[in-house]
């Protein structure tokens, strides 16, 4: 039960606290994330049915198609979208969402870019805070439920 | 970040609320992509049509209501709605008018109603060279890959505040330093035979995609000479498993005269070699479905060009899908009209096929619960309809699908993958 603080830099400020989900592999959310329930539909994704909803979801960027910005809008109007969103560069799909959701619903999804070393200590299932200034507090779980 | 007299005036509100929240949601993508300016674009395509929901529907009406008019020629990507056949299928009413409402208020805007995602094949596409803002995936790719367009991949939402501004972030594929190739894939001992057919295209797509991930593939030691459609579906799969939006193909692409001027001068990052065992294990992976039943053929993901219709219709000549088995063809109503006035539909519509236009079965509720196998010849419909309409999917080429269609189960020739 270590705790672990990671200065990660800041795409879209906010605040959340949640449950890791992550994964290595990238994600197109179109076609991989059911913005009615939050659940990860991309059957050949390790996170597939995972339910993202509130979670702190990690994926190193987005790939695939362009209306990966309007499921994560989506997401937010419905409120089944992360609770904030970390990756390994700055992703302009998920960065987009983000800044149209603080338009359209002023809910902007903090987003956070690490680097591939930080991004390696995340793990399914911990407890993490995500600060303003991109300062990511973990709590390591003893018991994992990653995927 | 520098911003120009006029990028100001935008930002301000000079041209209006709408061009003020455009502007707004650039100028933000700018600073978080670290952009040093804005240039200029003089074409844009609009994936944001797609329906989905009452976010994207909220945010074109708001768009619209606050006077939005496009900049430059702006074409449509694919709608929720077939407008003139939706009813023949299982589309509920409230999803129809809501889709129908998002068409209106894109095309309220003032852009061209194209519907295609595949408008790099309508009087629309771009020029080498032209500095654009397009949305669909598979649209960018081609745009730049086998145009020689320049696009960043831009996202849903992005695209129609680009085309109304006229202004993105100076960066990216719109730069020449950067649209170098940074991967090499070299093809190993793939016979020609393989290499001059259709599903080699969509199978190599997703593996380029995979490789690549968000980096520039270079293709050496092709030595088919692909045809458009083919290039199409080579982008649109590798789009779809990857983040591609620009690939390079040694003496075929634009940018690739020579495997030099593909990287520029410079040197690989990383260099691959793909293998027919490679080939074989991706075309395996894109079928889902155990056993040979089936219910739907679905051809036309990217929408189906005028040669693809020429290419199908002698391939089901005199012959009639098999009762249990329903045949369908996604495309524009621009490319149905033409493949109408080139006599080739009465042969389809003999078959027993039909069209959808304007939509795709991937972006309209339009299927059936019946329908639980669907096969087809497209990388991109392969990849993401388990996620989206939870079917199971047979890959297989153009000639699969009609045998297999006539039969009423699976038929797929192996010769060629045995090679």
């Amino acid at each position: 039960m270590a705790d672990v603080t990671i200065e990660g830099r800041v795409i879209v400020p906010g605040e959340a606290e949640g449950e890791l989900l992550v994964s290595n592999q990238p994600l197109s959310f179109w076609g991989g994330y059911e913005h009615q329930t939050g659940e990860i539909i991309d059957r050949r994704h390790p996170l597939s049915g995972q339910i993202a909803k509130g979670r702190i979801l990690a994926i190193p960027n987005t790939v695939g198609s362009s209306t990966t910005t309007a499921v994560l809008l989506e997401a937010v109007r419905a409120g089944t979208a992360p609770a904030a969103i970390l990756t390994t560069s700055t992703d302009s799909f998920l960065a987009l969402a983000s800044i149209v959701a603080a338009e359209m619903y002023n809910r902007p999804i903090p987003i956070v870019a690490l680097t591939a070393e930080q991004f390696e200590k995340l793990e399914s299932g911990a407890k993490v805070a995500v600060r303003k200034d991109g300062t990511l507090l973990l709590t390591s779980q003893t018991r994992s439920v990653s995927s | 970040m520098h911003l120009s007299a006029h990028d100001r005036a935008l930002l301000s509100g000079d041209l209006g609320p709408a061009a003020r929240m455009a502007m707004s949601i650039i100028v933000r993508m700018a600073e978080i992509q670290g952009a040093p300016e804005l240039l200029d674009i003089s074409q844009a395509h609009i994936d944001s049509t797609i329906y989905m929901g009452e976010a994207g529907l909220e945010f074109a009406e708001r768009l619209a209501k606050l006077g939005a008019k496009v900049a430059v020629p702006s074409s449509l990507n694919v709608s929720g709605l077939d407008e003139c056949h939706w009813r023949e299928w299982s589309v509920p009413e409230d999803w129809a008018s809501k889709a129908q409402r998002q068409m209106i208020a894109y095309h309220s805007m003032g852009c061209v109603p194209t519907w295609t995602c595949a408008p790099y094949q309508t009087s629309m596409a771009p020029k080498f060279g032209q500095q654009i803002a397009w949305g669909e995936s598979n649209a960018i790719v081609f745009a730049n890959s086998v145009i020689g367009a320049r696009t960043e991949r831009y996202p849903d939402l992005l695209d129609i505040c680009a085309a109304i501004t006229a202004r993105v972030p100076a960066l990216g594929l719109h730069l020449t330093e950067n649209r170098a190739g940074q991967l090499l894939i070299r093809l190993k001992d793939v016979p020609l035979a393989v290499q001059q057919d259709d599903a080699f295209y969509s199978v190599l797509g997703l593996l380029l995609g995979r490789l690549a991930g968000q980096r520039i593939p270079v293709i050496d030691g092709l030595e088919a000479v692909p045809a458009e459609d083919q290039l199409k579906q080579l982008g649109a799969a590798a789009a779809s498993t990857g983040a591609v939006a620009l690939f390079h193909i040694v003496g075929v692409t634009p940018e690739a005269p020579t495997r030099e001027a593909a990287f520029q001068g410079r040197a690989p990052i990383e260099a691959h070699v793909i293998t027919m065992q490679q080939l074989r294990d991706a075309r395996r992976e894109l079928t889902t479905a155990a056993g040979t039943k089936l219910d739907m053929v679905v051809l036309g993901s990217p929408h189906f060009s005028l040669a693809e219709f020429r290419q199908l219709a002698p391939l089901l000549a005199g012959k009639q899908r098999h009762p249990d088995v329903q045949f369908l063809v996604t495309t524009s109503r621009i490319m149905r009209d033409l493949a109408g006035q080139a006599g080739v539909l009465e042969t389809i519509e003999a078959f027993g096929a039909r069209l959808t236009v304007d939509t795709c079965v991937l972006a309209t509720p339009m299927l059936p619960k019946s329908v639980k196998v669907l096969m087809t010849n497209s990388g991109k419909y392969a990849h993401y309809a388990p996620g989206l309409l939870s079917t199971q999917m047979v890959f297989g080429s153009m000639a699969d699908c009609v045998e297999s269609a006539v039969h009423g189960r699976v038929v797929r020739d192996e010769s060629l993958w045995q090679m």
